[in-house]
This record gives C-alpha cells, sequence and structure tokens, in this order.
C-alpha cells in the first residue's frame, strides 16, 4: 500500500440502521461499514432480519430510524441473490442471462462464459425449468456474473448446493472481493475469506 | 453524499395532537360533548324538516326526504374526502393516524352512501313513479358505492393492516383522480339516452324556508359522521393495542415453553 | 431504451411458448358474446341492436379476468426483486409490460371480433366502429388493470378483487366506448373521450403501478 495513498472510500456505511416488519421491531442500532475486498457475514437465527437487512440494502424496504451511506448521489447499484431464484422456466438458459444483461448492462460475461464459469457450460439453449435446484441456483449466480457491480448482497448463497456448488460460491465471492467489490452473505454455513460478522437477533 | 435519513422535526400542534397515544387521550373526553351537540342539532334539524317547514309545492310532503338524502349524499363525498387527505397523510408523510383514519371512514362512508341510494330511491319513487332512474346523479352514486365496498374489500383482503393502508391509499388516490371522470362520462351518457330532463329534486333556487332545515341537517350528518369517526379510530387502535398484546402474549408464552 | 425492449420481447416470448394461456382470454371472449344468445334469444334485431354493447362488455370481461398475469408470474419466482433494483426505473418496466400485455391481450380480442360480429348480427360498419373504439380504448383497461394488478399482486388470493376494484374505475372506457359505436349523435365526441381517457390513463398508469408494488412489498 502507498503510504501517500488516501484510504479507500468505503462502498457503503450504515450508521444505526433500524427496521420493523409490521409490528415487530426485527433490529436497532446496527452499523458497519464496507470497504473494498470485505466479506460481511450476517449470522442470527432464522427470522432475524437478515434477508430483510439485505433488502433494506438494496432499497427495497425502508428502515424505520438510521442512515444508509452511499460514496456517490445517488446509491450504488447492486446485485441481490433472494430466496426466490428469479429465473423464467420457460426461457432458455441463455435468454434468461441476455436478458438481465440487456436491462442491467453489458459490462459482465457474456452468457455462454457466464454459465461455463458457473459449471453450467454449454446448456445456453436448455430451458430453465429442466434445472435441478441446484443448478437454478448456479444459473442465478450466472446473473451476477452478466453485470459487473461492486457491491454483492447474497441471501443464504450456498441453499440447494453441494459442496462443490459450496466452492464455487466461495470462488466468486473471492474473485468479487480481488476486483475491488465488497460482499454482504446472510448465511449459515462459511465463506472463507471473511472480513467480519454481524450477528442479527440477539436474546430479546 | 446521499443518505437515506429519517430526521427529528420539532413537533407542531398538529403533531403533537395526532400522536395516536394523544389522540386517544383527547378523543375520549371530546365524545360525550360532541355526541350531546349532534344529538341537539338533529333534534332541531328534524323538527324543523317535518314541523316547520313547507311542502314543495311539486312534490309534496314526499320533499321532506331530501333532508335525509340531500345531507347523505353530501356525505358520501365528503368522507372519500377525508379518506383522499387521510391516504395522503399515509403515502407522504407516513402519518401511524393517516392509516387508522382511512379505514374507519371507509364503512362509514360506504354506509352513508348506501343511505342516500335508499332515500333517493324512496324519495324517487312517488316522485318519478319507479325506485330507481338511471339519472347521472343517483348513477354516480351507485358507483361511488361500488368504489367503496372495493375498497373495504382491499382492506380485508391483506393480513398486514400497515401494508394494506398504503395500498388503500394508492387506490383511494387513483379513484379520486378518477371519480370527476366517472362523474363527466355518466352525465354524458344520461344526456345521450335521456333527452328529456328529469325533475331533478333538489332545484335550482331554494327558498329559504327549505334550506334552513336542509343546512341544518347536513351538519346535524356532519358532525354524527365526525362522532362515528372518532368512535370507530378509537376501537380500530384499541383493536390493534389488543393485537400486539396477544402477539406478546404468545411469544412470552413460546420462550417459556422452549426454555 | 433497449432495455425497455428486452422486456417486452421477454413478455412476447413468455406468453408465446409452450404453457403459456394466450389464446385462452380470446376463447372466453368469444365463448361470452356467443353465450349471449341463450340469455336472450336469436332475434337477429335485438342481437344486432345490443351487439356493440355486448362486445364492449366481453372486451371488459376479458380484460379484467387477464389483468392477474401482468405481474403474478414475475411475483412468484422472484423477476419482480429483480425489476425493483434493474438499472431501468420500475416505471419504465411497467410500461413495457402493459404495452405487451396490450398487444397479448387486446390485439387477439380485436382480431376475433368478426366471429362476434357474425354471431351477433353486427352489420359491417357499426364493426368497423366496434374495432376502432377497441383499439382505442383497450389501453385505457390496459392501464387501469395494471394498476389494479399492482395492487393486488402481494395478496395471494387476490382472486376477484382486482377486477372489482378496477371494474367502477373503467365504466367511462365503456360508457365512451359503446357510444363511440352505437350513438349516432354522440359519436364524434366519445371518439375525442375516449382517446383522452386512454393518452391520460396509459401515461399515469406507470407511477401508479410502480408506486403500488413499491409499498406493497415493504
Amino acid at each position: 500500500m502507498n503510504p501517500d495513498e488516501p484510504p479507500a472510500r468505503p462502498l457503503l456505511t450504515v450508521e444505526e440502521l433500524a427496521l420493523s416488519r409490521g409490528e415487530r421491531r426485527l433490529f436497532d442500532a446496527v452499523g458497519f461499514s464496507l470497504e473494498p475486498g470485505h466479506l460481511l457475514l450476517l449470522r442470527g437465527p432464522n427470522g432475524a432480519g437478515k434477508s430483510s437487512l439485505l433488502l433494506t440494502l438494496a432499497g427495497l424496504l425502508r428502515p424505520e430510524a438510521g442512515r444508509i451511506v452511499w460514496p456517490g448521489d445517488e446509491p450504488t447499484p447492486l446485485h441481490l441473490l433472494a430466496h426466490l431464484p428469479g429465473v423464467k422456466t420457460r426461457l432458455t438458459l441463455a435468454e434468461n442471462l441476455d436478458f438481465w444483461r440487456s436491462v442491467n448492462g453489458q459490462t459482465g460475461l457474456l452468457a455462454e462464459d457466464a454459465l461455463e464459469t458457473v459449471g453450467l457450460g454449454g446448456l445456453g439453449a436448455l430451458d430453465a425449468g429442466y434445472l435441478s435446484a441446484g443448478q437454478t441456483k448456479r444459473l442465478a449466480l450466472a446473473r451476477l456474473l452478466v453485470t459487473e457491480r461492486l457491491i454483492w448482497l447474497l441471501d443464504e448463497p450456498t441453499a440447494s448446493l453441494d459442496a462443490a456448488g459450496d466452492m464455487l460460491v466461495e470462488r466468486l465471492v473471492a474473485e468479487r472481493l480481488r476486483t475491488g467489490g465488497a460482499v454482504i452473505a446472510a448465511t449459515h454455513d462459511d465463506i472463507g475469506g471473511a472480513t467480519g460478522t454481524l450477528t442479527l437477533g440477539g436474546a430479546r | 453524499m446521499t443518505d437515506t435519513a429519517t430526521q427529528l422535526k420539532k413537533p407542531n400542534w398538529f403533531s403533537r395532537l395526532a400522536h395516536p397515544g394523544a389522540f386517544m387521550s383527547w378523543s375520549r373526553p371530546a365524545l360525550w360533548p360532541l355526541g350531546l351537540v349532534t344529538s341537539v342539532v338533529f333534534a332541531i334539524g328534524l323538527w324543523f324538516a317535518f314541523f316547520n317547514s313547507p311542502a314543495d309545492y311539486q312534490m309534496g310532503e314526499t320533499v321532506r326526504i331530501m333532508y335525509i338524502h340531500v345531507p347523505n349524499a353530501w356525505l358520501s363525498q365528503f368522507v372519500y374526502g377525508i379518506m383522499v387527505v387521510a391516504s395522503l397523510g399515509t403515502l407522504v408523510w407516513r402519518h401511524p393516524l393517516a392509516d387508522v383514519a382511512a379505514k374507519s371512514a371507509a364503512p362509514l362512508g360506504a354506509t352513508f352512501t348506501a343511505m342516500a341510494l335508499f332515500s333517493g330511491a324512496l324519495w324517487g319513487r312517488p316522485t318519478w313513479g319507479t325506485f330507481w332512474e338511471w339519472d347521472g346523479r343517483m348513477t354516480s352514486t351507485l358507483i361511488l358505492l361500488f368504489i367503496y365496498l372495493g375498497i373495504i374489500a382491499l382492506w380485508r383482503a391483506f393480513d398486514d393492516q400497515l401494508r394494506a393502508a398504503r395500498i388503500v391509499a394508492v387506490v383511494t388516490l387513483v379513484g379520486a383522480l378518477d371519480i370527476p371522470v366517472i362523474k363527466f362520462s355518466v352525465d354524458w351518457w344520461n344526456t345521450l339516452h335521456q333527452p328529456a330532463s328529469i325533475i331533478t329534486p333538489t332545484g335550482p333556487k331554494m327558498p329559504p324556508s327549505l334550506l334552513t332545515p336542509l343546512f341544518t341537517m347536513m351538519i346535524a350528518f356532519t358532525l354524527l359522521f365526525v362522532l362515528l369517526h372518532l368512535v370507530s379510530m378509537r376501537t380500530e387502535i384499541l383493536g390493534r393495542r389488543a393485537e400486539t398484546l396477544g402477539r406478546q402474549a404468545a411469544a412470552k408464552l413460546a420462550t417459556v415453553g422452549a426454555a | 431504451m433497449s432495455a425497455v425492449f428486452a422486456v417486452i420481447g421477454r413478455e412476447l416470448r413468455l406468453a408465446t411458448r409452450t404453457g403459456g394461456d394466450a389464446l385462452t382470454l380470446v376463447l372466453f371472449f368469444v365463448m361470452v358474446g356467443a353465450v349471449v344468445p341463450f340469455a336472450i334469444g336469436p332475434d337477429r334485431t335485438l342481437l344486432a341492436k345490443l351487439a356493440p354493447g355486448l362486445i364492449w362488455i366481453a372486451a371488459f370481461l376479458s380484460m379484467l379476468l387477464g389483468l392477474d398475469r401482468l405481474f403474478r408470474a414475475d411475483e412468484d419466482d422472484g423477476s419482480l426483486l429483480l425489476f425493483r433494483h434493474a438499472a431501468i426505473p420500475l416505471e419504465a418496466v411497467v410500461a413495457a409490460k402493459v404495452l405487451a400485455h396490450w398487444l397479448l391481450s387486446a390485439v387477439p380480442l380485436i382480431v376475433a371480433t368478426p366471429l362476434l360480429a357474425v354471431l351477433l348480427a353486427l352489420d359491417m360498419p357499426s364493426w368497423g366502429r366496434t374495432v376502432l373504439a377497441l383499439l382505442i380504448g383497450t389501453p385505457a383497461l390496459t392501464a387501469f388493470g395494471a394498476i389494479g394488478a399492482a395492487v393486488t399482486v402481494s395478496l395471494k388470493r387476490g382472486g376477484l378483487l382486482a377486477p372489482v376494484l378496477i371494474l367502477p374505475l373503467c365504466i367511462p372506457v365503456l360508457i365512451f366506448g359503446v357510444a363511440l359505436v352505437a350513438a349516432p349523435d354522440g359519436s364524434n365526441a366519445a371518439l375525442l373521450f375516449l382517446a383522452a381517457l386512454s393518452l391520460v390513463s396509459v401515461a399515469f398508469c406507470p407511477f401508479a403501478a410502480a408506486l403500488a408494488l413499491r409499498v406493497g412489498s415493504e
């Protein structure tokens, strides 16, 4: 590190974030800073609010209190990998990926290359409805590769995946971190290379 | 740098009064006096309407139904206006009392609209010969009733009433923009199909002897709405509190059981 | 812009692949019209007189019953969530979906009207006006329908609630639509009103529907 270089600006800073769903207060006073190269693991029992925190960071839920601070004027575009895969079963794998590439920007891998990377190489012309749960998850991961976005929010990325799939997730996350991005992953498993852990849903 | 922040604003007099807790405390002592005033104004209005005003030269005694029909028709629109303001309160200011106000107003609005239709039909029978004549105003009122009922159904379809409030607010506002269009189109449709003008019960000029009881009854009904609305809002807030307590009790039992 | 075309293309592709039921709606439309003579008798003069209104009601019901498919599938498989943090605004996505839905629902209906014209003894000039009226009026039905669909998408058993909500709001479309066909002296005014209604509702509905989608999932 060049000592004259200013420290890297955080990609995302959260201060005193609080959220309720319905009448239930999910979490209070959550704060952290996400620097490039950081992997933050979200831990906590089911229903603790891990998914809701990710949705809030993606701008899909309104926090009750607190701030999310972005480096620019607008929130930085990010990738959200949620529970539901967002895969259209009547389209082919390639069509699924090409669609999101057209909508979000052609800044990442081509569809075939993304499929190759996640282990679905050569299946581009197959209807997505034929995929197993694990393969569908891989396709969902491939979506993160066709458009380049610095921040990844992953909700149980290893769900439905076997051991090889877990390693794929680790590889993809490591690559994202190496190239200056950051990842927040809500997971019961372990993903190597974590730089921090945030546990939600402590004893009430 | 951007941030999504919730800032604390200094509470003004409205915020202080409209805070749910504050609302509960000032609305309780207000109910009895309000009820009293409402009853008195009703008594005066009914006396004027039935005993101290002349019969209409064309319609005879049946004109007295107007003193029921017109206030209800006015309220059917006024209450929708209240719902529109409440919807803005929910969507724009996220005011906690706004959704309670909107939810409580809907059944009241529907009832007043139904009363307007019913009294209009009763009035129509001796005047026009039929219970229902597809004239512009009654038809628009019928459509308004459908809109009210749809909104009530929407409230009931959601488990999460906070989410329901926001959705209903969007529908209410869309309805508010569309209702003038509906009125215009229905009137236009009416002139297409019934070129002969129907004697509308409320003529263009009303003598003062009819106006006084009419205004008194309008005020009486409006006060009645305010009273019922406050009671309904209190009931809704208490109901939600009871639900929260029930849920907390269940959660406590769950942790005790698990321990 | 190409993103919007991508959305439209995706909707069209999804509807026309196997498993899509684009034609069921048209079938419903024709059947509603065909069933009418069983209810009111086969008197051709009577049928011809009622035909414009009957065709409009059939179109109405078909559009209302089909509006759930605007957002339901995307909500159920998680695609709606992806649209909500996509690079194009949600309003643009809604506008694209509304256009695609109109192409998939209203245009087949219009193409099927000759069948109903024959069944209901509608004469040629009236049929021509009916096609014009449906062309101008169905965008408004789609626009209002999109708002209804957006409002009820988060309900598991939305069912008939969206049609019940939207039907009163669409009554002006019915009034002007039928008048365009059947009213001798109101026809031109009806054309203008209907066109204005469609323009305004189509311009406005992406914002209302996107708002409903956002607040409905918070």
